[in-house]
């Protein structure tokens, strides 16, 4: 209930700032990182609603406060237009940074699994395994997050190349932010694909989430900052 | 308006003084009639479980006064000699009596600390007494009060929620891998006490099919029909373990009988889901090296009396917990019953003062015959205003009080100062 006053509240706040930019805020760290904080929480809900599990929430939404207390902490850009505005280009931004989000988010679900199941697995419950979520349900709600995060980053993908297509001289296909974010996607098609096989299933998944989440971070930091010649924001 | 408490328990007396002492509905319909028939309790509430019976009540005079009589009457109802029953008899009065109640549905009265059946047992006594005209409003009161701290405890503490037996720790364990069991399926192995248990707890918590295997069939047969469940042929590995996710071993056997490839196979077979695997038998029925494979959580009984022993003391650390919403309950029935007390003994200081003013004026105006009716009315009439205007402030101050030991002493002071001759022990 009060997360979804909390993402209403923080909606009209993300709506202001759009307002001044004329597009969704993406081009400095504060703007950014506020909306990838709102899409973690909103993906956080709607996993919630669907599996219908409150029990995550203990651990997850101190991961989504973090974010919206990094995001205050950042440097706010004034509030000048960037460069590129568009409808399409406003998808792009926003269902990848939704993906990053689902990301982040089955990152932090793979990371509580393999901590449960060591412990069980170890025999060290201690006070933590009785209040920790179930591991079937910590697995299950993984992949409904991956799930959310690839159906995100491949339209979004698609509307960057159609926005960047529409660019007057602009039109190189050859960042390596391109390639990054097309190996990110492919990682978590397979991801999706192995975690339900006999082999995967369970930790070795997880494990691979965790990898995948490394190479998602690696793209939203070292590749936008020092690689890539059209995705330099923050 | 106090409050009195007979009673023995697992602590006082031994089963066999327990099972005689016991009530059934019946009894406890007929204890509660007879009682307020020869004027010993006006309300009466009999809370009787395995381990305690116990009556609440709410005596006409002085709750010291009626333990007695109390006692006898148990003792009389239950055909017990009354040398064989006072040793093992505990009062508590007012206080003392509020607080054991609420101990008593917080679990902390239990013989297994924190155990959850006795909060539906003091429930169901409550409804019981109330539902037959046995309670009044003290007692009413009393019991909604225990109710809410039963809840509280178990809602606010972790009194309650770890499992105390190994093989109920083993059920909660499952859950913590598989989440809600009403969509798994549990096979047992062997068909004895410890199988019983298990089963008893997966049962309880859902389970949706439960298969038996066992080396004798008949026995495996009749524990399955108990439980709902279905017959696997001993020694059918292969088959039996494609499609449970909770399998648990009780059977006496020299060497294990769940070997390292039979599981290895049946997980290749069922695609590395996860597998629960309780061993409860001594010596072990699941060899050591299954551990090892991928997916398969072992728990042998070891490991789960090792979890057992942590629980207890996670348990017992939450006493102090409880004990302080036990506390505040206290402290909120008796702040109400000082409440309704006071609003009593306004009302008879009152009447009292009436009483005395027409005594007074009776027989100051018999001589003064000059006074007509008029003005003698006049006359009553102002006394009338002056009593009433001397007893509100102070009646709205003693209301207006909000803490319990003042208002608890306010209220003996105006007993013992103006009114009635109640003697407090």
């Amino acid at each position: 209930m009060l997360l979804g006053v909390g993402l209403i509240a923080h909606y009209f706040a993300l709506l202001e700032r759009s307002r001044g930019l004329h597009t969704v805020p993406y081009h400095d760290l504060y703007g950014s990182m506020s909306l990838f904080g709102w899409l973690l929480a909103l993906t956080y809900l709607g996993l919630e609603l669907y599996h219908r599990q409150r029990s995550v929430g203990a651990f997850v939404l101190p991961f989504i406060l973090v974010f919206f207390l990094a995001a205050h902490l950042a440097p706010a850009d004034r509030l000048s237009p960037p460069a590129v505005h568009g409808v399409v280009f406003a998808f792009h931004v926003t269902l990848s940074i939704l993906a990053y989000a689902a990301f982040a988010l089955s990152f932090v679900l793979s990371i509580i699994f393999l901590g449960e199941e060591r412990l069980l697995r170890n025999h060290k419950l201690g006070d933590v395994v009785w209040r920790l979520p179930p591991l079937e349900l910590l697995d299950q709600m993984s992949r409904s997050s991956v799930l959310v995060g690839l159906i995100s980053i491949a339209v979004g993908t698609a509307l960057g190349y159609v926005s960047v297509d529409q660019l007057p001289g602009q039109n190189s296909f050859y960042d390596p932010k391109y390639i990054i974010t097309l190996l990110v996607l492919a990682l978590y098609a397979l991801y999706f694909r192995l975690a339900g096989t006999a082999a995967w299933r369970g930790a070795r998944a997880s494990k691979l989430c965790i990898f995948n989440f490394v190479i998602v971070v690696l793209s939203f930091t070292v590749v936008n900052l020092y690689l890539s010649h059209s995705h330099r924001y923050f | 308006m106090e409050i009195v408490l007979v009673g023995l328990n697992h602590r006082t007396a031994p089963v066999e003084v327990r099972e005689r002492v016991s009530f059934s509905e019946e009894q406890a319909q007929r204890a509660a009639e007879e009682l307020r028939a020869r004027g010993i309790l006006e309300e009466t509430l009999v809370l009787s479980t395995c381990n305690r019976s116990e009556v609440y009540g709410v005596p006409p005079e002085s709750s010291h006064e009626c333990a007695p009589g109390l006692s006898s009457f148990l003792s009389e109802f239950h055909s017990v000699r009354p040398d064989v029953l006072s040793v093992s008899l505990y009062h508590h009065y007012d206080r003392e009596a509020v607080r054991h109640l609420f101990q008593v549905a917080a679990g902390l009265d239990s013989m297994l600390l924190g155990e959850a059946e006795i909060l539906g047992q003091v429930r169901e006594a409550y409804r019981f007494a109330h539902e037959h005209g046995a309670t009044g409003p003290v007692l009413n009161r009393l019991f909604q009060g225990a109710l809410e701290v039963g809840k509280r405890v178990r809602t606010e503490t972790e009194l309650g929620t770890r499992p105390m037996s190994a093989a109920a720790a083993g059920v909660k364990l499952a859950e913590r891998i598989f989440g809600k069991l009403s969509e798994r399926k549990a096979l047992v192995l062997g068909a004895g006490e410890m199988s019983e248990q298990v089963l008893s707890h997966l049962r309880d918590r859902g389970i949706a099919q439960l298969q038996v295997m066992n080396r004798s069939r008949e026995k495996a047969e009749e524990l399955a029909k108990q439980f709902g469940g279905k017959v696997v042929g001993w020694g059918e590995w292969d088959s039996a373990l494609q499609t449970p996710d909770v399998v648990v071993g009780s059977v006496s056997a020299e060497e294990p009988v769940l070997r390292r490839d039979i599981v290895e196979r049946a997980m290749a077979a069922r695609g590395n889901r996860a597998l629960f695997l309780m061993d409860l038998g001594v010596p072990r029925n699941i060899d050591a090296k299954v551990a090892e494979l991928y997916n398969v959580y072992v728990y042998n009984t070891d490991d789960l009396t090792e979890i057992v022993q942590q629980n207890r003391n996670a348990r017992e650390s939450e006493i102090p917990h409880a004990q302080g919403i036990v506390e505040e309950h206290v402290s909120k029935f008796l702040s109400w019953q000082a409440s309704v007390e006071l609003v009593g003994l306004v009302d008879a200081l009152r009447t009292k003062l009436r009483e005395e003013r027409a005594t007074f004026i009776r027989s100051r105006m018999e001589p003064m015959k000059h006074l007509s009716e008029t003005d003698r009315a006049q006359v009553e009439k102002l006394m009338d205003e002056m009593l009433e205007k001397v007893l509100l402030e102070p009646a709205q101050r003693l209301r207006g009080e909000k803490e319990l030991r003042r208002k608890i002493q306010n209220v003996e002071a105006l007993r013992d100062l103006f009114l009635l001759n109640r003697e407090k022990p």
